[in-house]
């Protein structure tokens, strides 16, 4: 098993965070990882993106050339990558900030109004969270349980409210998959 | 954990005591880890320099009072650091620094690329010198080689340069530190700790005799052939059966190896030779190889600099092609074995037995 997924957005929205919590608890899993990001110089706006690799087996190129997920939190992130997919990929689209469709017909489309969710819920800085929880039920790649306590570990430091709200934005997006 | 952090935490169990850095993408993480770890330490000197220069200069004083110091920039910070590195050379000290090289010239960009192999190995600032050149290709080799540069360079009194780019610097994988300093470095004979009981020693760059300098650039040069004869080192992948073996460095050999992993399950028998020591340079190694394959396929982020001493090693005796990507561009590894396809074919090597 050699599953890439490329999560991407602008700076400020958590498309690196989304990767970081993946990453760490496929590790903690026993698998082999790799984590790559890529943004601008900017601390927010921009672009961001970061590339994931999970396998079973050493990973030779942390560079992916044609990923099996892409997770768009927006539109320009879409476009940029939707051509990159592997056929038969799929593709997490956050409908909140996208009104274009998707224009391969080889993949599968997942469609996510993480944004809107996540202020429901009471925050829209959550929407990664909401985002990543519907990848996972989707993708199976890490158990959802392991991902809270992830989430939990990282946010230590930030104090109980705020992993709180963090927790219950990755379960909402996980639930709204069956 | 991040390449950049790695370094960090690998060169304080090494025993590295001070640290002096100037904030430049993508080495910043570096920065970040030492003024964090390294300035909590008993001991232990953390100083973010005005400057680059004043940084490397800051190494230089360190290593002539005999402790073992680091610094790290990325490409334009690099090359202002070069006298000092030039100096530190001269003067036969110690010191590891790490280069996170980005795309240029110039200011160039912030993407990772490796057009920094010329002035690495050919020592880089001014004078007859070399500087070790380590070139890691995973996080975990970047905990390693920061020991064993630290290793070196104290063995040696040689600086050493590791020489990453901004992807693996940045970049997080599963690390593991192995090694651990002794409590107690040896004393190193060659520094200045105050003369007494001893007649004072002298450690200059400069002299007005030329014989004299002759003499010291003679007595550099029996050690760096030393270097080459103990430290060179090297990696050979799949190439016991090789029609066409990719030369790569750094992170360029883990994108080669992704597409060769793809190649071999098509059915094209491809290796690769991933030089790890850039300086010296395994000569030796590549043209053992030479002896049984004939198509060596260079692959750099850059336009083309480790192809020569690929061509300098292997002479008429192979047919030696490139493929690299300049300015910060990251190939993927379809488009290496896009290259890969077409040479193979082209050369006739899917049809000859």
């Amino acid at each position: 098993m050699l599953i890439k997924t490329v999560f991407a957005g602008f700076g400020g929205q958590g498309v690196l965070s989304m990767g970081l919590n993946l990453t760490q608890t496929a590790m903690r899993e026993g698998k082999h990882v790799t984590y790559l990001p890529a943004y601008g110089a900017e601390m927010r706006g921009g672009t961001a993106n970061c590339t994931v690799v999970i396998s079973d087996e050493e990973i030779a190129s942390p560079v992916a050339s044609s990923p099996e997920f892409l997770v768009a939190m927006n539109q320009p992130s879409l476009v940029k990558f939707q051509n990159q997919i592997d056929a038969g990929g799929v593709v997490f689209l956050n409908t909140s900030l996208i009104d274009i469709e998707v224009t391969r017909g080889d993949v599968e489309v997942i469609r996510v109004a993480a944004n809107q969710i996540a202020e429901e819920l009471g925050s829209v800085r959550s929407a990664n969270m909401v985002m990543l929880g519907a990848f996972v039920r989707k993708s199976n790649l890490v158990a959802i349980d392991a991902l809270v306590e992830m989430v939990r570990s990282l946010l230590e430091s930030k104090g109980t409210k705020i992993f709180a709200a963090n927790k219950k934005a990755l379960l909402a997006g996980y639930e709204l998959l069956k | 954990m991040s390449g950049n952090a790695a370094i960090g935490e690998a060169a304080i169990r090494a025993g590295c005591q001070c640290y002096f850095g100037y904030p430049i993408t993508p080495q910043n993480e570096l920065t970040e880890y030492m003024a964090q770890n390294l300035s909590r330490r008993k001991g232990c000197t953390f100083i973010q320099a005005e400057s680059e220069i004043s940084a490397i200069n800051m190494v230089y004083g360190a290593s002539v009072a005999g402790v073992r110091a680091m610094t790290s920039s990325s490409s334009p910070g690099i090359s202002l650091k070069q006298e000092g590195i030039s100096y530190l050379a001269a003067c036969e000290l110690p010191a590891v620094i790490v280069n996170m090289s980005r795309g240029g010239p110039g200011l160039g960009s912030i993407s990772a690329a490796q057009s920094d192999y010329y002035q690495s190995t050919r020592g880089g600032g001014h004078g007859d010198y070399r500087t070790i050149v380590l070139a890691p290709s995973s996080v975990q080799e970047l905990a390693d080689f920061t020991h064993r540069a630290f290793e070196l360079s104290d063995q040696y009194l040689v600086p050493v340069i590791i020489l990453g780019d901004g992807m693996i610097g940045q970049m997080m994988e599963p690390v593991e530190f192995k090694h651990e300093a002794p409590a107690e470095l040896p004393i190193r004979e060659r520094a200045l700790r105050g003369a007494k009981g001893r007649n004072s020693r002298i450690i200059k760059t400069f002299t007005s005799n030329p014989a004299e300098l002759e003499e010291i650039n003679w007595s550099l040069f029996r050690r760096y052939q030393l270097i080459e004869k103990e430290e060179t080192t090297s990696e050979s992948y799949l190439t016991e059966d090789a029609k066409l073996i990719l030369v790569a460095f750094g992170i360029g050999a883990r994108i080669a190896k992704g597409a060769i992993k793809t190649a071999r399950a098509n059915g094209m028998k491809v290796g690769l030779f991933r030089p790890i020591t850039l300086w010296p340079f395994p000569t030796k190694k590549l043209q053992e190889l030479a002896k049984t394959t004939k198509f060596f396929l260079d692959f750099e982020m850059n336009m083309g600099q480790m192809v020569d001493d690929v061509h300098l090693a292997l002479g008429d005796k192979a047919n030696i092609s490139f493929y690299g990507r300049p300015g910060g561009v990251i190939a993927t590894p379809a488009e290496v074995l896009r290259v890969i396809t077409r040479l193979y074919h082209q050369k006739g090597l899917d049809t000859k037995k």
